[in-house]
């Protein structure tokens, strides 16, 4: 009885796994079927494995090369990720290690800035770097970046929560200073939780699609979401060959750290909650 | 208190990143997204003051402020909790000691990886589109199945399909707190005779509560603010039917250029935010359970 419901169970979770992971199999082939193929074939499996998608896809016809839109992703995630890193274990150090008169507020306001919906800080946000001639680059990414996530901050103040202060007593003893001490003694031991934070950042900041739309304007500026949209307002029938190539080159990256570092990513959304 | 308290003005020197962001970045502009709200606002020429007429506006001229309104919320009363069941459900099954509980976990996870990206919505919107992968799956068992997309009767359902099919992240949380559980409760329960479900609905659940409210709140606001999917898939359409509060945000104000406008729509959804998860507070303490409290 009790081995006939586990072999249910087994069935039942793997089918369900199936349904769930299709979606994303189907996709991976329709990149390699032709339109025609994509539109009236049932199968799965392409008649054929062709790359035109992914080669005319990359090309891309009266728009730049999608490799334009993946360095563009970089330039604007890379330093995105270093400084919100940086930021977040500077703010969350600060709080975290020293008691100091406004600590709790200003803790308090930080953790209650989580809850804050970004879409009333949006307009005011958008006027500012507008201001500043900051439109249409990724000034407005990084300064945000480097003015510290809080979502992160408090991340890593959980983590620095869990290193025992006795560490840094002693090393205090010994002569070191702060900086010295959050430098050779914390941050070694944060490295799991930088790491994870490292992950989603990029992987969040890779997929933002709401923030690029509204500071980036010119096309040879497009990230990789902005150029993927681009195909799919095309006149006529989408070449859905190469928009199908393209989504799957725009994932890849994601996919390729998610397998790379799946034990970080499932203790970060354990020890901190996830947003998404 | 510690050593190292004596450095405590070094401490503003460390937290000066966030303090200059928070300041210039968060109270700024929340204190000017409500002074706008009151101003007739193009970019182009400085605001004027016009007292309560864009909030007037909303709730006698603009159509499509209710509408969207009711869009919302219906979308989040579809995705939040069915996602929400999802994670919980699949997350209780895989704590039953599953071998291989890994690869079910990871396959569980991999939609919710790419969050909001553009391309699971074009993948959406291949297989929904009235000749997509969908209907000719459905075409041959015989059904004749409906324009997912192009029928406003059910695209919001489409639209939010997507959402509930990105579970994994709630669910690794509900597998966190499961398996915070302690095994000794589940063991008195079972000496005095409790059934399965009773020790779910008495010992299980109760203990996850605090989980539950966190994914249900942040599952909330975040579904209120919704918008890459709708936005890339149907534009908002057909007939508005798709049109989410966040859509009809950005083209007042980034398409229309109504900054004034705007920010009194922005202002409305985050008292509405507010309103909602201060319900979500308060109820919550007639359900929700702490730990330590008990013991």
């Amino acid at each position: 009885m009790k081995r006939k419901n586990n072999l249910l169970t087994y069935i039942g979770l793997s089918l369900f796994a199936f349904v769930m992971i299709y979606p994303l199999i189907w996709l991976v082939f329709s990149a390699f079927k032709d339109t025609q193929e994509i539109l009236t074939s049932d199968r799965l499996w392409p008649s054929s494995f062709r790359l035109d998608g992914f080669i005319e896809g990359w090309k891309g016809e009266g728009r730049p090369k999608f490799s334009v839109f993946i360095w563009n992703s970089i330039t604007l995630t890379l330093p995105t990720v270093i400084l919100t890193i940086i930021s977040g274990v500077l703010v969350a150090y600060g709080f975290s290690r020293f008691s100091f008169k406004l600590r709790k507020p200003l803790f308090a306001i930080m953790i209650g800035t989580i809850l804050l919906p970004n879409t009333v800080l949006l307009i005011p946000r958008y006027l500012i770097f507008r201001n500043m001639g900051m439109l249409d680059s990724y000034l407005p990414f990084w300064l945000t970046a480097a003015a510290g996530v809080p979502f992160f901050i408090f991340m890593f103040v959980q983590f620095f929560h869990g290193i025992p202060r006795s560490l840094d007593e002693s090393a205090y003893l010994d002569g070191c200073g702060s900086f010295r001490i959050l430098w050779s003694i914390l941050i070694p031991l944060l490295k799991p939780a930088i790491f994870s934070a490292a992950i989603f950042q990029f992987i969040w900041t890779w997929d933002d699609f709401f923030q690029s739309l509204i500071y980036i304007s010119s096309v040879d500026k497009y990230p990789v979401t902005l150029g993927l949209r681009l195909s799919i307002d095309a006149m006529g029938i989408p070449p859905w060959n190469q928009i199908a190539a393209m989504s799957v080159v725009a994932i890849l990256p994601s996919v390729l750290i998610f397998f790379a570092a799946q034990k970080y990513f499932v203790e970060g959304i354990a020890t901190s909650g996830l947003k998404n | 208190m510690s050593s190292l308290t004596k450095h405590n003005r070094v401490a503003y020197l460390y937290i000066a990143p966030w303090l200059i962001g928070f300041f210039c970045l968060t109270l700024v502009p929340f204190v000017s997204t409500f002074v706008f709200s009151f101003t007739d606002y193009s970019v182009l020429r400085p605001p004027t003051f016009v007292g309560l007429a864009n909030y007037v506006k909303m709730f006698t001229e603009d159509d499509l402020f209710p509408k969207s309104l009711w869009v919302t919320t219906k979308y989040v009363f579809i995705s939040v909790p069915l996602k929400l069941a999802f994670a919980l459900l699949v997350a209780i099954i895989l704590n039953k000691n599953i071998k291989g509980i890994g690869l079910y976990r990871t396959i569980y996870y991999m939609p919710s990886i790419f969050g909001g990206s553009v391309a699971l919505s074009i993948l959406w919107r291949m297989l929904f589109q009235g000749d997509g992968f969908i209907n000719r799956l459905l075409a041959t068992v015989g059904i004749m199945g409906p324009d997912w997309l192009g029928d406003q009767r059910f695209s919001l359902i489409t639209i939010s399909l997507l959402q509930v099919w990105q579970f994994g992240s709630s669910m690794v949380l509900f597998l966190a707190a499961l398996k915070q559980v302690p095994e000794y409760l589940y063991e008195a329960a079972r000496i005095d005779g409790a059934g399965k479900l009773r020790i779910f609905r008495s010992i299980t659940l109760p203990l996850i509560t605090p989980i539950v409210f966190f994914n249900l709140v942040m599952q909330t606001v975040n579904a209120f603010q919704s918008f890459t999917t709708a936005f890339v898939i149907t534009s908002g359409g057909p007939l508005h039917s798709t049109y989410l509060y966040a859509i009809l945000l950005y083209d007042n104000a980034f398409k229309y250029f109504k900054m004034g406008y705007a920010s009194a729509l922005s202002w409305v959804l985050f008292m509405i935010l507010m309103v909602v998860t201060g319900f979500l507070f308060k109820s919550s303490s007639s359900w929700m359970h702490y730990m330590d409290t008990e013991s």
